[in-house]
Parts: C-alpha cells; sequence; structure tokens
C-alpha cells in the first residue's frame, strides 16, 4: 500500500507539467493545474510517510516487467519515506509560489518547458528516493539531473544563466560517471545492481565503493571543493526553481550518501573522519563567502553550503559511531543530519521565496539597493525574518533542534572518544559556533540592509507587497519552521524509521537521547514572552508615540545612501577570513590633483573552487587538445569510420578477455 | 527544583542585575578617588525611563521594539539554565549549554536588527561591530564549557557547577583556571566592558552596544539597560560559579554565599575597568582568539 501511494505520488509529480502541454501557451490553468497534482502528489507522499513512520508498513514491490534481463525492484522503508516527504512537499510549494512567480502570461516562451521540467525534477528525484534497483535509480537520477538543467536555463536568453547552466551541466555529467562507475564497481563485485545490504563485502572493497560514490554525491550536494555549480545556477535560476534546488536537489546527493552507506558495512575510522572534516570545512566557508556576496540569492546559495556542510558533519558521527560501536553517537549524528535535511529544506525554500517576492516586487537582487521592504512588503519581511532566525540556528525555530542534535552528538563523541578524537569532536564544536555566530552575522546583515532602514533606490521605494498566493507559499514553510521548533517530537516516528532502515541493528530512542522535551518547554516560553511583549507595546499604545527623525547628530542633510551597506557591515568579518576568501578591491582613486575626481570603489569575492581553480585548468585543457583536433573533420563518414574503429577494437579486447 | 526555589530564582534575575552595575560603577569611581553615585543608582534610572514617554524614528518598523524586548526575554530564560544558589538550575538538560549560548544569540539577533532598523549609519557600524565581536566570542565560549563538560563527562551547565567545583580545583587546577580566564574574557567582550567597549564613552564612531541603543528613548531605552544588566548577570553568575564553589548549608547561607560571589567578581569587574584602557578595534579579534586559545589549551590538558 505504502509503496504504491509512492509511485502514484513520484508519477503525478512527474506528470504535472503535461497538462501544460495540451493547453494555450499563456493560460493560467497550465499553472494552476500543475500546482494542484503537484500538491496531490505531496498529499500521496505524505501519507506514505505516514504509513511508513508510524505502522510501520515498509514494503518492496517488483515491476511486472523485465528490464536488460534485470528485475527492477522499488521500495519504501524508513530513509526513502523521510526524503520523499520534502521532496514531494517543497517542490509542491514552489509550484504553488510559481503561480504567480512565472505565470504563463508574462512568460509566454519558457512558462510552458519551465513546467515540464519542475514537476520532471520532482519525479525524478522522487523515483531515486524510492529505487530499490541500480537501474531506476540511475534513470531517476538522470531525469532529475537534466530536468533541473532546463530549469536553471529557462531564461537561456540571458548571458550568465547559459553560463551557469553550463557549468551545471559539466558538475552533473561528472557526477553521473562517478555513480556508474559505482554501480559497476559494486556489479563486478558480486554480480547485482539491486540496491540491498551486503554485509559479507570486505573493508577494501566497500572503502572504495563508497569513495566512489561519494564524489558522485556530494557533487550533487555541493560539499565545499564540488561546490562549484552550486552558487551561479542558484542565483541565475527562477527563484522557485532555486528555492528546490537549494531545499531538495541538493538532499537527494545526501539521501545517496546515506543509503550507499547503509547498504555497505561499517567503513574504516578515517572515512567517518573525511566526512567530518569535509562537513567542517564546508561549514565553515561556506558561510565565510556568504558573508561576502553582494547579491540575495548568491548569498543564500553559500548558505546551502554552509547547511550541506553542517549535515555531513552529523553523517560523519554517524559513520564514525557505526564504526566504533557508539550507538549513541550514531544516533545522535544520523538524526542532526536527517532533520537537518527537512529543517534546511524549509527555511532555506522560504528564505529564498521571500527573496523572490523581493526581486519581483522592486526589481533587483542587489543587497545595496534594497532596504526598507519591511514597510512596503510586511509580511515578506516577517516570512523572511522567520527563515533567517531558522537557518542561524536560533531558538525557538527549527534550526536549533537540529544544530543541538549534531551539538549533542559531537559532545559524546569527544567524551566517549578521548584522544586524537576526542580532540576532532571538540574542534567540530568550536566550528559548529564559529558557524553559528558568523551565519547569524550574515542574517542580520541580509535581513537588516534589505528589509530594514530607508529604500536605497525609487524602485525600492516604490515596492508593494507580493500576490497573496506567494503569501500563502511563504505562510507554509514558516509555519512548518515554527511547529518543528516548538514540537519537534512530531519528527521523531519518521526519523527513528529512517535510523532503523540506516542500520538494522540499531533500536534508537531518541526521545531518550535528545532533550525534545525541555526544547518544546524553553520554545513556548520564547513564545509567551513574544505574546506578553506585544500585549504591553499594545498597552503603552507604541504605535502611536511621538514619531521625529533618526539621530543623525545634527547633520542637515541626511540621505539614505548614507546607511550602512551590507558589504561595510561585513567588511570586519571578510577582513577576518582574508587569507581564505581573497576578496578583489578596486580602490577608488581620486586623481592627484587639488580637485578629487569622481571615484568608485568596487569589490567581489570570486568564489577558488571555480574562478581560481576549475576555470584556468578547463581553459589550459582545451588550449593542450588542439592537436586532437584533427580528427575533427566535420565529415559524416570519416565519423561513422571511427564509431566502427572504436567497436572492433572494444570486442577484440572483450575476446582477449575472455580467451 | 520546588516552585519556592524557581521563584527566589526568578525573582534574582529580574531584581538583582542592577545591583551589580551599580557595584561596578561605584568600584570604578573609588579607584578613580572619586566618591560615585549611589549603588542603587541604576534602579533609579530605571525607574526614571519607565515613566517617561517613548519617541521613536519614522523609519523604524515592528523589529526596533522588539530588540530590548528579547534582549530581556532571552537573558531571563537563559537564567533559568544556571544554577544560582542552588544544585539544580529550574531548567536542565543535556546539552543545555547550547540554548544558553544560542539564547544570547537570538537576543543579539534582535538588538543588531533594532539598531540597522533606524537606518543611522552609526548603529549600523555598531552592528557591525558587535555580530564581528561575538562571532569570535562564540568559540571561546563553547571551548570554555567544553572544558567543564570534558571535566564532569556531564553535558548539563547544572551538572557541571552543580556538584563538586571545589574538589575540581584540586585536582584539575591548570583546566580550570584557563577556562575561567577564557570565560572572563568572553564576559568582558558579550558585556561590551573595557577593555572591548566603553559603556560610558561618549563619541558615536567609537562605541559598540551604546550607539546600537541610540535611538532608544523612555521604557525602551530602560529595557535595553535592564536586559544588558541581566546578561552580564547571568554570564558573571556562570563564572562565579566556577570560581567560588557554593557551601552545603541552609539555603539562605547558599544564596548568600552566591550573591556575594557575584557582587565581588563586579568588583574585579570594576578593578580592571579602572586600570586599563581600551583596546584599539583591530586588536579585539586577537584577544577573543586569544581566550578561545586559553581553552582549546585547557582541553590538551584533560584529553589523554
Amino acid at each position: 500500500m505504502s509503496v504504491v501511494l509512492a509511485l502514484v505520488a513520484v508519477a503525478l509529480a512527474g506528470a504535472s507539467g503535461l497538462p501544460g502541454l495540451v493547453l494555450p501557451r499563456d493560460d493560467a490553468a497550465a499553472d494552476r493545474s500543475a500546482a494542484l497534482l503537484l500538491g496531490l502528489a505531496a498529499l500521496c507522499g505524505a501519507a506514505a510517510t505516514a504509513l511508513v513512520a508510524v505502522a510501520g508498513a515498509e514494503q518492496t514491490l517488483a515491476l511486472p516487467w523485465r528490464v536488460l534481463g534485470e528485475r527492477i525492484e522499488v521500495g519504501l522503508d524508513g530513509l526513502s519515506a523521510f526524503f520523499l516527504l520534502p521532496t514531494l512537499g517543497i517542490a509542491s510549494v514552489a509550484s504553488l509560489y510559481a503561480v504567480a512567480y512565472w505565470p504563463a502570461r508574462s512568460h509566454v516562451r519558457s512558462a510552458r518547458r519551465l513546467r515540464l521540467a519542475f514537476g520532471l525534477i520532482a519525479g525524478g528525484a522522487g523515483l531515486v528516493v524510492i529505487a530499490r534497483h541500480a537501474f531506476a535509480f540511475l534513470a531517476g537520477w538522470e531525469i532529475m539531473a537534466l530536468a533541473a538543467f532546463f530549469s536553471i536555463t529557462a531564461e537561456d536568453e540571458r548571458d550568465v544563466v547559459r553560463r551557469a547552466g553550463f557549468i551545471y551541466l559539466a558538475c552533473t555529467r561528472a557526477s553521473t560517471l562517478a555513480l556508474f562507475g559505482a554501480f559497476a564497481a559494486l556489479h563486478s563485485v558480486d554480480a547485482g545492481f539491486a540496491l540491498r545490504a551486503r554485509p559479507a563485502l570486505d573493508l577494501d572493497t566497500s572503502r572504495a565503493l563508497f569513495g566512489l560514490a561519494f564524489v558522485g554525491f556530494a557533487l550533487k550536494a555541493g560539499a565545499m571543493p564540488l561546490h562549484l555549480w552550486l552558487p551561479g545556477a542558484h542565483a541565475t535560476a527562477p527563484t522557485h526553481v532555486s528555492a528546490v534546488l537549494s531545499g531538495m536537489l541538493l538532499k537527494i546527493g545526501i539521501y545517496g550518501i546515506v543509503r550507499f552507506a547503509s547498504l555497505l558495512p561499517p567503513l574504516a575510522v578515517s572515512d567517518g573522519v573525511f566526512v567530518l572534516v569535509l562537513g567542517m570545512a564546508s561549514a565553515v566557508l561556506g558561510v565565510a563567502f556568504a558573508l561576502g556576496q553582494h547579491e540575495l540569492k548568491r548569498l543564500l546559495a553559500y548558505h546551502s553550503v554552509e547547511n550541506i556542510g553542517i549535515i555531513l558533519m552529523g553523517v560523519g558521527l554517524a559513520l564514525l559511531g557505526r564504526t566504533l560501536g557508539h550507538p549513541e553517537v550514531e544516533q545522535l549524528g544520523l538524526a542532526g543530519a536527517l532533520l537537518h535535511v527537512w529543517n534546511h529544506a524549509l527555511f532555506k525554500a522560504l528564505l529564498f521565496l521571500g527573496a523572490g517576492s523581493v526581486i519581483r516586487q522592486s526589481a533587483s537582487g542587489e543587497i545595496d539597493r534594497l532596504g526598507g521592504l519591511a514597510r512596503r512588503l510586511p509580511l515578506t519581511a516577517l516570512a523572511f525574518g522567520l527563515g533567517a532566525v531558522a537557518i542561524c540556528g536560533l531558538p525557538p525555530l527549527n534550526g536549533f533542534v537540529s544544530e543541538l542534535l549534531v551539538y549533542l552528538g559531537l559532545l559524546r563523541a569527544s567524551l566517549l572518544t578521548g584522544g586524537a578524537l576526542g580532540l576532532l569532536a571538540v574542534s567540530g564544536v568550536a566550528a559548529l559556533a564559529l558557524v553559528g555566530g558568523l551565519a547569524a552575522a550574515c542574517f542580520v546583515k541580509a535581513f537588516g540592509v534589505v528589509f530594514l532602514g530607508e529604500p536605497r533606490t525609487a524602485a525600492a521605494a516604490g515596492a508593494r507587497e507580493a500576490p497573496p498566493v506567494m503569501l500563502v507559499a511563504m505562510a507554509l514553510l514558516a509555519l512548518a519552521c515554527g511547529v518543528l521548533g516548538v514540537a519537534p517530537q512530531l519528527a521523531v516516528p519518521c526519523l527513528e524509521a529512517a535510523i532503523r532502515s540506516f542500520d538494522p541493528g540499531l533500536a534508537p530512542r531518541l526521545r531518550d537521547a535528545a532533550p525534545f522535551g525541555s526544547i518544546s518547554i524553553a520554545a513556548a516560553g520564547l513564545l509567551v514572552s513574544v505574546v506578553a511583549m506585544a500585549a504591553w507595546a499594545r498597552w503603552r499604545r507604541l504605535r502611536y508615540a511621538p514619531r521625529t527623525v533618526t539621530w543623525d547628530c545634527g547633520y542637515a542633510a541626511p540621505s539614505p545612501r548614507m546607511q550602512y551597506t551590507s558589504s561595510s557591515f561585513a567588511a570586519g568579518l571578510v577582513g577576518l577570513f582574508r587569507w581564505a576568501l581573497r576578496p578583489q578591491l578596486e580602490a577608488p582613486h581620486f586623481g592627484a590633483g587639488p580637485f578629487p575626481l569622481p571615484a568608485g570603489l568596487h569589490t567581489e569575492l570570486p568564489d577558488p573552487v571555480l574562478d581560481r581553480l576549475t576555470l584556468p585548468a578547463a581553459r589550459w585543457l582545451v588550449h593542450a587538445s588542439t592537436w586532437f583536433r584533427w580528427v575533427q573533420r566535420g565529415r559524416v563518414h570519416s565519423y561513422v569510420f571511427y564509431i566502427l574503429v572504436a567497436i572492433l577494437v572494444g570486442f577484440l579486447a572483450a575476446r582477449g578477455g575472455l580467451g | 527544583m520546588s516552585g519556592v526555589e524557581t521563584a527566589v530564582h526568578l525573582a534574582v534575575i529580574l531584581l538583582v542585575p542592577p545591583l551589580l552595575l551599580g557595584v561596578i560603577q561605584r568600584t570604578k569611581a573609588r579607584v578613580a578617588g572619586r566618591r560615585g553615585a549611589p549603588l542603587l543608582q541604576p534602579y533609579y534610572d530605571l525607574v526614571k525611563l519607565a515613566r517617561k514617554d517613548v519617541v521613536l524614528s519614522r523609519t523604524t518598523t515592528w523589529v526596533f521594539v522588539a530588540g530590548p524586548a528579547v534582549g530581556v526575554a532571552t537573558a531571563v530564560l537563559a537564567s533559568l539554565l544556571v544554577p544560582f544558589g542552588e544544585r539544580v538550575a529550574p531548567l536542565s538538560f543535556a546539552g543545555d549549554l547550547v540554548l544558553f549560548a544560542y539564547l544570547f544569540g537570538l537576543g543579539r539577533f534582535f538588538t543588531v536588527a533594532a539598531a540597522l532598523d533606524t537606518g543611522s549609519s552609526f548603529e549600523g557600524m555598531g552592528g557591525a561591530r558587535e555580530v564581528t565581536f561575538s562571532a569570535l566570542a562564540e568559540p571561546a565560549l563553547f571551548l570554555a564549557l567544553l572544558v567543564l563538560v570534558t571535566l564532569h563527562g556531564n553535558l548539563s551547565l547544572s551538572g557541571v557547577l552543580g556538584e563538586d567545583t571545589g574538589a575540581r580545583w584540586v585536582t584539575a587546577v591548570a583546566p580550570v583556571a584557563l577556562a575561567s580566564m577564557s570565560l572572563f574574557v568572553v564576559l568582558l567582550a558579550e558585556n561590551s566592558r573595557i577593555p572591548f567597549d566603553d559603556p560610558t564613552t561618549h563619541l558615536e564612531l567609537t562605541m559598540i552596544h551604546e550607539v546600537m541603543v541610540l535611538d532608544h528613548s523612555g521604557p525602551l531605552l530602560g529595557a535595553v539597560l535592564w536586559g544588558a544588566a541581566q546578561k552580564l548577570f547571568v554570564q558573571s553568575a556562570l563564572l562565579a560559579r566556577i570560581l567560588v564553589p557554593l557551601p552545603d548549608g541552609p539555603a539562605p547561607l547558599r544564596w548568600a554565599c552566591f550573591l556575594a560571589a557575584v557582587l565581588a567578581l563586579g568588583v574585579v569587574i570594576g578593578m580592571v575597568e579602572a586600570t586599563m584602557a581600551r583596546l584599539r578595534l583591530r586588536q579585539v579579534p586577537m584577544l577573543l582568539i586569544a581566550a578561545s586559545l586559553l581553552s582549546a589549551f585547557g582541553i590538551v590538558l584533560l584529553v589523554r
């Protein structure tokens, strides 16, 4: 029953763009039907997840036909269900948002294609999550990855969009290549393509398999050195697509890592250490790069790198705990990572949708061209502010709960292991604390400069509140953030089911390991004080308090351009991370004469992996391989000849192998 | 923890913090050779501010009012995690030290947001300094608490402060001393005291905390001062509980001992303020990183 529901949900999501193909290009009904189908898909997915988590209805189902002689299975266990819910949920909320954000009427050229690709991302991701066979997994993976390419390049008339799209395409091909390699290697070990546990594998083989798969999955998840496609794609895609990319596509990479690790026997200690250290680097550097960004969506994209880092820290702890036989560390790490998957999906989607609303209403995503939007878009400001508090991991919202679980895992690990591992866990705590402080700095900057103060441009001054549909989509996400923050117990059945399918030998007792009840009490205390403060403000009639100008030291002509900008706000911290960020500064030149000339200041933060490493390397590679061009004659019959030669060579090699 | 003890705890956190400010100010005055304001002056200030009217900037929104209010609420909630005159705090659970740190983070988020809400470049500057220094203070705080966690094998503040701090002073002098020094630096930085910030400075360009609240007036300013005093009191209480073990005895003796320790710490802060000049702003990060390193050494000493 549960797996059938999941299949129906995946099919509904994948088909959500189909009605639009037969409706007129500018018909709003197409948008609404896509949102409706995705909404139904999310409801089916939620029902399936509830069946698995509450009733324990884990199932597998074999497809009634064979593909290339293989029996294809799909299934729904705790882990699949845990990822299926945010996959479909975020996609459905984003498609609801798109009804007003990307209406068919004003995007006649791209709306139909985008709608189709958008549904296919969700459908492909759903298939990945429920696949129990390498063929189904890779098929879903490819559908998702390519549909994401077509969604990112919806506005392909813009140069930056094409560039970001091609970088994404190159990365996703590389990731698929690594996965093909991993599954082929799995097949060569025991002649099976099925995704089932292989407890008898020896350590070296499983480490090699995990390493190969990890590269492919981490490329998709956007962990720090492999994040090169992420900022550009998130910044240039339509905003509801960015929300889905960040909220769900990255998480499929995490799903792959967790699923693959669950199939293998416990790995070596150094693997867990590697994932943990990679997570720490990703988290600290991701937030440091976010601090220096000038564009709202690019800033949010770098925060995805940070949050993937926090998730990987939890995954690393889980791997360590499993290897070392510390079930408490294992369940806390995994629970923290998984809950952070949900939480990040919720608040990052919320923040992207808020950013989209800002961009749509004020025609700019440049942080330093905005300002004062809280008076003009009050509800968007409230939603973005809630998302900002949540992503900083501050109570009483959901981000706090998952970060606390990761903290607890690290603390337990430091107490249980001692020695070098203990010190590693301690540095993990320090890194997470630093990330918390930096994230708060970054989001108070983004929220403050965009929404508070005075508008810096006329466009920002004339902005109006977003349409109701967009507000409803944001309200749904904000509500979910609040509910998971105040009552995290609600997620415990789903978490425990997922942990059980990760490691069947582990009997998770999260309610004993994590202080959910006390978190609820503290969160409720905060909510009560918010209500009390609002009542006090009403009683003091603060709304009618006399109004005057902001204190300006008596200066006669203050202008909005004198406000602190996001660059100046972050300058101190960017300076402290100069060794890693290497900001480029074009200092103003006022000229040598007695009268200064007009001058400008320009700062930029090039991405180290993309702009300093990958692109120069790619240019060098293109240059170095020009001599190879002589085979490219542009004549079809010579190409056919090449193919024949390749087949012959392969055939001979295979025969030689057999003989 | 019974209802009476929680009520006493709440009464202390609501009423005593301004006295700590008074003690610090009186110490500073005495060391400088002045007579100084009455010990109860901060209370008179709060009462005066509470009776005044509010004037708001035309630029501000609800965030401006939320800043001081969240500051008070988070400080009171954070105090519930620290045992004052008892062995166990009113609210205690494994990992509550994370909540302790993050509650102050929430308060800071709204204080800085309220500063940015005015659109003043002075207040933006103060906010930028506040978040920069606190981002560095956060790891120092966590590492200092981790020394205690490693020492006691317990993950709650009540667990590491409640039982046998006195015995630990004997068995692990160096780590506890290092952690205490680190916590003292964090205490001064987080509460904008000299050498990080001068609470009595009169030039906007040199301020950190004071410049963020330039536009708050009347009861709102009172709430800012009250919340700041509570934050100072809670963090001093944490340090005082490490430095001065609680005696075994009846409740009044324990509470008196606790309050005496906190006020004595106030005297120490006053002495520091009276004898030191503030650091140049670009040297502040170095001191905070040094505080983290002190605690890191403490942990290295403990981990074998």
